[in-house]
């Protein structure tokens, strides 16, 4: 197994570098015959949405014509997001108002999958609204594994590359919840999974024949769930990621991210009931695994965590012995 | 593209709504240009920045010199003469600043977004600035970003360029994100100055009269306050900043002071530079310290008349827009291009809050106003209306 994700990483991982050239892309994309959206999911997201706004249309629609639509899915701001989106020239619309007679579930999930009825494009990038170095190649980098690899179907942003330092391997960019819980589940039940660096990422851009077919939590779980289900139906090789280098966002407190675990953990448990896992569970792997960047080249590295087990004391005759304990 | 200034004029409210599709490009560019740190000295990002996007509008002689400038040409139909539009690079803020840009639906705050990302994005727009518009300059026109333009950069940049430069320059104009309405034409007298004082580490602290290095710096600084100045023609002595010692009770061994000199009248700069290289040698001698004034940077004084046709056209221009012109002298890049007889201005492109702080501010709309400004002037002077 270890050597075909070795292989998956090195045909399928990229960097943003590579897709400097837009207008390659643009090329890319008319040969191809296909419609690109670009969705922002918001919740009262104001101090940021304008410069993502500005900078997407500038740099991504009148510059070089890689988006054909670009849409702000609210979910009931109550600052001035829509306004401001609106401003500068993004079709803005609350969750509530599309498919209605659906209803309306409060979440990121739940705009996610609404922009799949409302927007147009063969391939939708979805792109979460409180970036501060908001920068054209955050669409672009995650598009463009779409439009030169027809076998990708999902790709993934990443950033802050691990790194190996002379103490060992720095607590990877794929962020608190990812390294604490989705890596080691992962690990366990999907090892291939365990392969993409930063599963949680808000930002990925997927072809419609994926995101019709599949189920959307609309709350935390919506990323786990569409690895999960896209990796049982189209397998690792559907699967791109992209280095984007930096991302400034706001942190969130060790709170938020403990009720972010629980959601993901029910969509995790779920999604074992669902493929029948619960009760026939693989054998459970004892390989944890992470990863090492050395230039644009990733490393998986496997490390060995056996969790032996001793019995308790009063099964040790010594211990009996000593204490008087019959056995 | 001859026309006259009433047409000039006349075309400044068309231009000013035709340019509103260009805004997100506009408004793009500041941002981008903004979040790249580039504190004076350290330019080299943000000019690949320029660089790229004079690549990608697919402009001529497109070139970084040795002094770091990046320059690019859009070529005019007869291509004579060459007007030189230019803004400076650099900023007050270092690298460890977070550079993140902010929007509003109608401002947009960040260090450094007015000074100078804005007037930097507006030369890098200017090729689609004048596609949208239509026109075709008779002259050839020469974008550059230029470097080390303050502080100790000591415009370093337009110096370089200028001196290096082949094209003979017709005219110049020196682009400012803030403030709309300024107009610079004259270049005024400055002198930026550091005095820098050290005690011998053998000095004999219980000597009579020997304080330590603050009370000598204040010495000075007292002296220099006592040099009388004129109110006519404008003169003034700006304290900048002061430095010296690490705690409270330890006898601080060097002190720094930063000041700078401005007048308008000729000759008075040198006047007082002799004076306060008088005191920092009178103190030196009654203190025994070592004081050492050096020059940091120099500006002659100069400039265009009142009377010139490019100073009568601006103010035209600014009055049809009903905009006050708020007229200082320059020590910017304007001074450069005078001290070298090129007829030259300097223009403000929006109104801003919080110059030079990490809140800067610059208000969005207004920026169309200084856009129109700066083709309506550039019309003008490649039709020879600025011409003495």
């Amino acid at each position: 197994m270890s050597e075909q994700i070795e292989k998956w990483l090195e045909t399928n991982t990229f960097h943003h570098g590579e897709f400097w050239d837009i207008l390659k892309l643009v090329r890319l994309k008319e040969e191809q015959g296909i419609k690109i959206s670009l969705c922002i999911p918001t919740l009262n997201e104001e101090k940021t949405i304008g410069k993502e706004t500005v900078i997407f249309r500038s740099e991504l629609m009148e510059r070089y014509p890689l988006i054909d639509e670009f849409a702000v899915i609210d979910s009931g701001s109550k600052d001035k997001t829509l306004e401001v989106a609106a401003s500068f020239g993004a079709d803005t619309y609350s969750a509530k108002d599309i498919l209605p007679e659906v209803g309306n579930r409060p979440g990121k999930g739940e705009n996610l999958w609404k922009a799949i009825y409302q927007l147009k494009g063969d391939i939708i990038v979805y792109v979460d609204a409180d970036i501060k170095n908001i920068h054209p190649r955050f669409v672009y980098g995650i598009v463009a594994p779409l439009l030169i690899k027809p076998t990708i179907q999902y790709c993934k942003a990443f950033y802050d590359r691990p790194i190996t330092y002379s103490s060992g391997i720095r607590a990877s960019g794929g962020g608190r919840v990812t390294e604490i819980l989705i890596r080691p589940l992962f690990s366990l039940f999907f090892p291939e999974l365990a392969s993409l660096i930063q599963p949680l990422s808000g930002e990925f851009a997927v072809r419609r024949k994926v995101l019709e077919k599949i189920p959307f939590p609309i709350g935390y779980g919506v990323e786990t769930a569409h690895i999960l289900d896209v990796y049982q139906e189209w397998g690792l090789e559907a699967f791109g990621q992209c280095d984007l280098d930096q991302r400034i966002h706001r942190n969130q407190s060790t709170n938020a991210l403990g009720k972010m675990s629980f959601g993901i953990l029910q969509t995790f448990l779920n999604r074992l009931k669902r493929y029948g896992m619960v009760d026939k569970l693989p054998e459970l792997s004892t390989l944890y695994r992470q990863f090492q960047a050395e230039g644009n080249r990733y490393d998986l590295l496997n490390k060995e965590i056996i969790e032996y087990e001793r019995p308790p004391m009063t099964t040790i005759p010594a211990y009996c012995e000593k204490f008087g304990i019959q056995p | 593209m001859s026309k006259s200034l009433e047409t000039i004029l006349k075309d400044l409210p068309r231009h000013r709504d035709t340019l509103q599709p260009v805004r997100e490009i506009l408004l793009a560019n500041a941002m981008m240009i903004g979040e790249i740190p580039a504190p004076t000295g350290s330019e080299e990002e943000r000019i690949t920045f320029l660089g790229n996007r004079f690549t990608e509008e697919g402009l001529q002689d497109i070139s970084i010199d040795e002094a770091g400038n990046c320059m690019a040409v859009i070529p005019g139909s007869v291509g004579e003469n060459n007007i030189l539009i230019c803004a400076h690079a650099d900023t007050v803020f270092n690298d460890k600043v977070d550079h993140a840009m902010s929007v509003s639906h109608n401002s947009i705050t960040g260090p450094g977004i007015g000074d100078n990302s804005l007037g930097l994005a507006a030369v890098v727009t200017l090729p689609q600035i004048l596609k949208i518009l239509n026109i075709q300059p008779t002259d050839n026109l020469i974008l550059l970003g230029a470097t080390r333009s303050l502080g100790r950069g000591d415009l370093g940049g337009i110096r370089f360029f200028l001196e290096n430069c082949k094209k003979p320059i017709r005219s110049g104009v020196c682009v400012e994100g803030i403030r709309l309405g300024r107009l610079s034409y004259s270049s005024i007298g400055m002198l930026r100055g550091e005095i820098h004082l050290q005690v011998p580490s053998e000095y004999d602290w219980t000597r009579f009269g020997a304080t330590n290095a603050v009370a000598i710096l204040s010495s000075v600084v007292q002296n220099i306050m006592r040099i009388p100045l004129p109110a006519e023609p404008k003169t003034k002595i700006i304290f900048g900043s002061i430095s010296a010692g690490t705690s409270f009770a330890t006898q601080p061994t060097s002190a720094r002071l930063r000041f700078e000199i401005r007048s308008e009248e000729v000759g008075m700069v040198s006047q007082l530079k002799r004076q306060i290289e008088d005191i920092v040698e009178e103190t030196a001698n009654a203190t025994s310290v070592g004081l050492d004034f050096s020059v940091v940077a120099e500006r002659k004084t100069g400039g265009l008349p009142y009377g010139h046709p490019m100073v009568k056209c601006i103010r035209k221009i600014l009055s049809e827009l009903q905009v006050d012109p708020y007229v200082e002298p320059s020590v910017g890049e304007l001074s450069e291009l005078i001290a070298r007889d090129i007829p030259s201005v300097t223009i403000g492109l929006t109104r801003a809050t919080n110059k030079n702080e990490f809140n800067e501010t610059i208000e969005i709309q207004p920026a169309f106003d200084g856009l129109a400004q700066l083709v309506a002037l550039l019309t003008a002077i490649d039709g020879g209306l600025c011409d003495e």
